[in-house]
């Protein structure tokens, strides 16, 4: 996937709140708080959080459904396609004539919508009515109403909900297909390995606050070591000498070292000389879903209990 | 995207949609039964019906002449014809934030300003030509009665029946714009179904009431849309002493000032809908 460092969107202290009577109190409820968010062009983007995060909103927000409370969204290109929280479809046309509505709303051709049908896999299904597809059908049926017109800028809100595991497969093939055709991703979801297996850069958001924004591979950080060694406390105190005391991680699997690959001889060997016994030594990647449960964790002990 | 994209996009998905054609059958239906078949029942059998106590039977019979055409075009429109038009306007409105159509729409780019001019007059169209089918539909029916009944056929002037076609549109059209209204500002079908009914049914006829009672009430009532409505149509098939004619037919207000109320409520509550729609945040 070629990307370059033009920023197709941009926000700058993007903020949303919403009037809030929680606990009896009068006040605001901070959806979005200053998220300064950059996609460059493209790329594809994963925009990744818990659910109630502040994805859907600020994704909103990006396309104008919703007028931020402070700061600012730019998107440098009006060929956008957008599924935002599911599709929204007449119940009662078939999904072809639903993508016709779409598309004399946006001024295509029928032929649009016939090419963007196929391309979702939906042709043979298309005179059947909306309301009788199943999930993932009506979930394809929105991003074929997003992939109309060709746009720049694609963004797509939890694409995968709804969807068997091969449709998942699917809708992932599409969207590295739709990155190696030039076109840019804004991929919003809380499946963080479908995230790691397509996204190029991140943006982790938690409590409405963007928490990091960097690529896949610098936030899931270098290798380490997972270790199962006896008698524990003294395997701690050498893993902890040669990886910091920073640098090791109780797990139910063992220790986990941040310390790379090549190290395991030179650690075997000073564990050996301590007189501990090495049952498994495992050199591992921590998974964007460790990476990721451990700054949300961060933030939500830091977070003032109401 | 232009408002006359948007137009066609209506269009087609409300030719598409049960509900609109249940809704207009519905009006059909009720004016085909008020306008025709109960009167001419009533004048085959001899008897009066529950809708034309003490009318005789040739008075019964002109009245589904073609001549009489004009008048049997308005007369159901302040009442059934004026409801079921407002919900036709609150379910083209209303139902596309339960189905999240007006979110894919707007996500998509739409201006929002052109979608809703665009859907306002995709309403339009399917006013005028419900109100074009059921022209048609009456002449033929009364051509029917005059046939069978070896009656002379004498056709109206083209200009009463163009002023009953002016005078119908604006009805249809103030009704069915509010009921857009309705159905943005509730965001929905039902409440706006719901409240603008016992509005035009209950409410306005029970201020009507209270306004014999009270002076400034019967102000108010002068300036509310079912009156204008209802004054619209009296002025033009005529409202008979004592109150007892068509319901919902007053003459309350003067033609001229009914007509201009009328289009006052149209403009208001299409900017209402359109002032509400650009500026809050879709769901």
């Amino acid at each position: 996937m070629e990307t370059n460092e033009t920023p197709l969107v941009t926000t700058d202290g993007l903020t949303k709140t919403y009037p809030s009577t929680s606990s009896g109190r009068r006040g605001d409820r901070v959806a979005v708080d200053r998220v300064s968010m950059t996609v460059r062009r493209g790329e594809v983007y994963g925009f990744l959080g818990p659910n109630g995060a502040g994805k859907t909103t600020t994704l909103r927000m990006l396309l104008g459904l919703v007028r931020p409370t402070a700061g600012t969204a730019s998107v440098a290109t009006d060929r956008i396609g957008a599924l935002i929280e599911g599709p929204g479809f007449y119940p009662y046309l078939s999904g072809r004539d639903n993508l016709r509505t779409v598309a004399r709303f946006r001024g295509y051709a029928d032929t649009e919508v016939d090419r963007v049908l196929e391309r979702v896999d939906l042709a043979a299904r298309g005179s059947d009515k909306y309301k009788g597809y199943s999930l993932g059908m009506k979930q394809r049926l929105g991003v074929a109403a997003a992939l109309m017109g060709d746009p720049e800028l694609i963004i797509l809100d939890e694409p995968t909900n709804g969807l068997d595991p091969a449709g998942m497969a699917d809708m992932r093939a599409l969207v590295v297909d739709l990155a190696r055709g030039g076109q840019t991703v804004l991929l919003s979801s809380h499946l963080l390995a479908e995230v790691q297996e397509i996204c190029d850069r991140v943006g982790v958001i938690n409590g409405g606050t963007l928490l990091l924004e960097s690529t896949v591979a610098e936030m899931r950080g270098g290798s380490s070591l997972r270790l199962r060694a006896t008698p524990e406390p003294v395997a701690l105190a050498v893993a902890m000498r040669l990886a910091g005391d920073d640098g090791v991680r109780g797990t139910p699997a063992g220790l986990s070292l941040d310390l790379p690959a090549d190290a395991a001889p030179h650690l075997v060997r000073e564990l050996v000389t301590a007189g501990v016994d090495v049952h498994e030594i495992t050199p591992t990647e921590r998974s964007l879903e460790e990476v990721f449960f451990e700054m949300t964790a961060a933030t939500r002990e830091k977070e003032p209990v109401s | 995207m232009s408002p006359l994209n948007a137009t066609r996009a209506e269009l087609l998905r409300l030719r598409k949609w049960p509900a609109v054609w249940i809704t207009l059958g519905a009006w059909l239906a009720l004016s085909l039964m008020f306008g025709y078949l109960f009167n001419y029942l009533s004048y085959a059998s001899g008897d009066t019906s529950f809708s034309n106590e003490g009318a005789t039977k040739d008075s019964l019979l002109a009245e589904m002449m073609p001549a009489n055409v004009p008048d049997v075009l308005l007369q159901g429109m302040p009442m059934f014809g004026g409801a079921l038009m407002m919900v036709l306007g609150a379910i083209v409105a209303g139902n596309g934030y339960g189905w999240g159509t007006w979110k894919t729409v707007f996500s998509l780019g739409a201006h929002r300003a052109g979608t809703i001019v665009g859907s306002l007059a995709a309403l339009t169209v399917f006013v005028a030509a419900t109100l074009a089918v059921w022209l048609g539909f009456d002449f033929a029916l009364s051509l029917l009665v005059a046939t069978t009944e070896s009656q002379e056929i004498v056709m109206p002037s083209l200009g009463s029946v163009l002023e009953s076609v002016g005078v119908g549109f604006l009805v249809l059209e103030m009704w069915a714009v509010v009921g857009f209204a309705l159905g943005t500002l509730a965001r929905g079908p039902a409440l706006s179904v719901g409240l603008g009914l016992v509005w035009a049914l209950v409410v306005e006829n029970l201020l009507r009431g209270v306004g014999q009672l009270l002076g400034w009430v019967d102000s108010l009532t002068a300036v509310l849309p079912g009156t204008a409505a209802g004054s619209l149509v009296g002025s033009v098939v005529g409202v008979e002493p004592g109150g007892e004619g068509t319901p919902g037919v007053l003459d309350t207000v003067a033609g001229p000032q009914a007509a201009i109320t009328t289009a006052c409520y149209i403009l208001v509550a299409a900017v209402v809908a359109l002032v509400v729609v650009r500026r809050r945040d879709v769901a």
